[in-house]
């Protein structure tokens, strides 16, 4: 009995039904690369037994129909992104084998961006890059990697270096980044050169079952059609003009990847307990509930960056939740933020806030003189005014309002901490207003405080605050 | 019960995660940073998975891979990096794979500024990307709907197998506010259709491209009939005042936060006035809007923007009641007195 | 087609599109392109005689699917 030493891999379909119907021949042009390609894939999947584990990137191109054939998983890819998508793939199953097969056009043109940063990170991803040095779905248009001279519809006169560059080594690009393990150029343009190819798509592919990492393989594969020749003259123009321009050979192979890609990128099992903590689902705030606002209270707070104005706001609408009241915290926005003068808004109120844009305050806590200086005119007749009198000396314009002079950056720094200003003013906001208690605000500070000895300080500036009000307020 | 201080782009990371997001691929753009910063950090730490990728295009791509191998996948971006996606976002309606995609509007067009704007509407709602698709917009409007919207998009993107975009605005994504988490942690399901790298989903192919003209008919048919029966099933929206109503706002985001202000305003000085606010965009509340027509004596559609939304509102009504359009742009916010005022002076002047 | 003891291969006329890769690639000069046109209007190749060496070399290079199976000789005392 005869025995078949080789037949069609059994990780190509039989007959193509996504094609027709009994359909049992490719679409491709006679002579193709891409054919003998696709041959040697799928029997390296079938000789590393990985057919069920396989996902195959279709990119657009001739080969965007390679899910006819390949009876593995398939996902066809937008042009050029083929990489971005086998990349979050890796991150979703991280055993299953994805190959990315791309043309010239969809690799080296419009994917450059996507294929370069896959390679940059690593990825456990095998790509085969199908070179033939022409764009052939769309018709014979100049491909990144076009000789000079090659005369496609593009570049009828042949591509001119001057105006259209040279042909880009992409085997060369990836070899010269740290990451890959693996990076080979090939050539289908005869036998010998075909059983090359083999191997380096067989090593390619086992690199990938082992987690080395990135592996790449280079093709360099005929496109009769386009190039206006018959099958064997496009293997003799590809052996003897693609060839000196693109040299075959191993430019990377690697025992091992610069890192543990499965180390890397596999995040650990965490249970639902830990992540209700981590979110913080079940933590109770401290609350008390106590207060009975006047009115709705709309404060601005505003300073120079770095004086903790935004984060006395987030201290106050902190203390209003623990109140059980309803707040909102809106930091100022954009240019007026680089102008020296930073500021917050934050609405405290039994009802549900409307606009949590503060724009006439009925209280306004100034740390600096420009803070005055703009918002002075903005706060609602009947409201009041807390200055920093330590760096905002003059007294106010307005006589409807009621202003409170705190020297708070002058008693901070006697505290020992000139950042602690904030808290002072918001101490006698807190016992002015009545809009929060400072049972609260002692209670609220260390949540957002962790550091025990600035703790301390701002629970001291609490208690300098209430001496000034209690000294200066009847 | 426990209700955090938050911004409205933390929120909804935690509401993702809460909704059992398993993956997050983004590139930073202000004013969504906060929710890639958050990402970064609650992602891995939940046991999830985080990757900055080299450019939008990149990350809308890395959704439709995560989104065909079974994950639960979120991007957040503004307007520059939407514009990118669109492509991304075209294959994955015709791929019909589901995923959650951010748009945290900042003023346009071209870089603009990082101020809110609403401008990204016509983008998002009608079909972002080239071809008759759309996805499922969402629109919250506090910091808490943020947390909320991303807690069920997984949901909704699941079982219409569409993108859940959160159309969000600057002022939305900055706003401290409480949050009440949701205190139960959904799980990411098994799809028959999903590629899993096993012998089970080995049959599955996503795709976009049909050859034969009946069958790539078929399938918009197909899209155009899951999105009729969004309208049928999904559409939401929130009332306020509108029993008695002769004026009526009908705005999204935080225009909707300012126009409810001004509305309390207005009531106070006895103008009946109520405000229709779209949570859904993509379904939009058109049947409502169309009943309120024949109540009420003008419509306001307040925006950020040129005028957008209000021509889903006046396709709505159909003529049968005046929609006036209250728009700024730029970035710049109106003032609660601002809409008052001028709805006010509307008001007077019909009455008279 | 199935030689009583040599090496053979088998050309499967309805997936062939003729582009004689195989003709080329074989070292022994086994393959022609025969006069005969398929289905497709391809003038497909065919094994013609000889010293088939079993190398798998047309199999290999040719771009089509299941088109060539390559059959190997019985072993000697099999």
């Amino acid at each position: 009995m005869h025995t078949i030493k080789h037949h069609k891999a059994d990780s190509l379909y039989t007959t193509f039904e996504r094609k027709a119907p009994g359909a049992e021949v490719s679409h491709y042009c006679p002579g193709c690369g891409h054919g003998t390609a696709h041959n040697l894939i799928a029997e390296a999947i079938d000789d590393l037994g990985i057919q069920d584990r396989t996902i195959f990137c279709s990119p657009v191109g001739c080969s965007v129909f390679a899910y006819y054939y390949f009876d593995v998983g398939n996902i066809q890819c937008a042009h050029g992104r083929a990489p971005a998508v086998a990349s979050a793939m890796r991150r979703v199953h991280e055993d299953a084998v994805i190959i990315s097969y791309q043309g010239d056009g969809d690799l080296a043109g419009i994917g450059m961006s996507q294929i370069v940063h896959a390679a940059n990170r690593g990825e456990n991803l095998t790509i085969f890059f199908i070179n033939n040095a022409i764009y052939g779905m769309t018709g014979g248009q100049m491909a990144p990697t076009t000789i000079v001279g090659q005369k496609t519809v593009t570049t009828p006169g042949g591509r001119h270096a001057a105006n259209e560059g040279f042909p880009i080594g992409v085997a060369e690009i990836i070899a010269s980044l740290h990451a890959p393990v693996f990076v080979e150029r090939v050539s289908l343009a005869n036998a010998t050169k075909v059983m090359k190819a083999r191997m380096a798509i067989r090593k390619a592919l086992r690199n990938q079952v082992e987690k080395k990492g990135f592996s790449f393989v280079e093709i360099l594969s005929p496109c009769p059609v386009n190039w206006k020749m018959t099958p064997v003259e496009a293997r003799r123009w590809l052996e003897n003009h693609l060839e000196p321009v693109f040299p075959v050979g191993n430019l990377r192979d690697l025992a091992k990847g610069p890192f543990d890609p499965l180390d890397r990128k596999k995040p650990a099992r965490v249970s639902e307990r830990r992540i209700f903590e981590i979110l913080g689902v079940n933590e109770e705030e401290p609350h008390s509930g106590t207060v009975r606002l006047k009115e709705e209270q709309n404060v601005k707070i505003a300073g120079f960056g770095g004086q903790g104005v935004l984060s006395a706001g987030v201290l106050l609408a902190n203390c209003a939740i623990a109140e059980g009241l309803n707040t909102t915290w809106l930091p100022s926005y954009g240019a007026e933020m680089r102008g020296g003068t930073a500021n917050a808004g934050i609405n405290i109120s039994h009802d549900s806030i409307g606009s949590p844009i503060v724009t006439h305050p009925n209280a306004l806590i100034v740390m600096n003189l420009p803070s005055l200086d703009a918002f002075e005119d903005t706060v609602r007749p009947g409201g009041a005014i807390y200055v920093n009198s330590s760096l905002a000396k003059r007294p106010i314009h307005r006589t409807d309002i009621t202003p409170y002079y705190v020297p708070a950056s002058d008693m901070a720094v006697d505290l020992g901490a000139i950042q602690c200003a904030g808290v002072i003013l918001l101490t006698v906001y807190a016992l002015v207003s009545g809009a929060i208690t400072i049972e609260t605000l002692q209670k609220v500070i260390p949540l957002s405080i962790k550091r025990k000895n600035l703790l301390d300080l701002n629970l001291r500036a609490i208690e300098a605050g209430i001496a000034w009000h209690r000294e200066n307020c009847r | 019960m426990g209700q955090h201080l938050m911004k409205g782009n933390e929120a909804l990371v935690h509401g993702a995660l809460l909704g059992g997001a398993t993956h997050y691929f983004g590139y930073p753009i202000t004013p969504a940073s906060e929710i890639a910063h958050a990402a970064a950090e609650l992602f891995p730490r939940c046991g999830r998975h985080f990757l900055q990728a080299e450019c939008e295009v990149s990350s809308i791509n890395m959704l439709y891979g995560a989104a065909a191998a079974g994950a639960r996948v979120m991007t957040g971006s503004s307007g520059p990096g939407l514009s990118l996606m669109a492509e991304g976002l075209s294959y994955l309606s015709g791929a019909e794979l589901p995923s959650l995609v951010v748009d945290v509007q900042r003023a346009g067009p071209g870089l603009g500024y990082i101020w809110p704007e609403q401008a990204d509407y016509n983008f998002i709602v009608h079909g972002a990307g080239h071809g008759s698709h759309s996805g499922i917009v969402l629109a919250p409007n506090s910091a808490q709907e943020m947390c909320d919207c991303a807690y069920r998009a997984f949901e909704l993107a699941e079982r219409y197998r569409a993108t859940v975009f959160i159309l969000a605005d600057a002022y939305i994504g900055q706003v401290m506010e409480p949050v009440e988490l949701p205190h139960k942690l959904l799980v990411n399901p098994h799809k028959d259709w999903a590629l899993y790298g096993d012998a089970a989903s080995r049959g599955n192919l996503h795709t976009s491209i049909y050859l034969k003209l009946e069958e790539l008919e078929g399938h918009n048919n197909h899209l155009q009939e899951k999105y009729r029966r969004m309208e049928e099933e999904i559409v939401d929206y929130e009332e306020v005042a509108t029993e008695d109503a002769e004026y009526l706002f009908v705005a999204y985001g935080i225009t909707s936060r300012i126009c409810h202000s001004a509305l309390r305003e207005l009531r106070g000085r006895g103008v009946r006035i109520g405000m229709l606010r779209p949570k859904t965009l993509f379904p939009f509340p058109s049947r409502r809007l169309a009943a309120l027509a024949g109540q009420v004596k003008l419509m306001v559609a307040a925006e950020l923007s040129a005028g957008q939304m209000v021509r889903d509102v006046r396709l709505a009504v159909d003529g049968k009641v005046e929609v006036e359009l209250y728009n700024w742009m730029g970035g710049r916010i109106p003032t609660t007195d601002e809409i008052v005022e001028r709805l006010a002076k509307t008001a007077a002047g019909r009455k008279a | 087609m199935s030689p009583e003891d040599g090496n053979f291969i088998d050309i499967n006329p309805q997936r062939c599109k003729g582009c004689a890769a195989c003709v080329v690639a074989c070292p022994n000069d086994c393959i022609e392109i025969g006069a005969e046109i398929n289905s497709m209007g391809y003038q497909y190749a065919r094994f013609a005689v000889g010293r088939c060496i079993a190398c798998g070399m047309c199999f290999y290079t040719c771009p089509e699917f299941g088109a060539i199976t390559v059959y190997k000789k019985p072993r000697k005392g099999a």
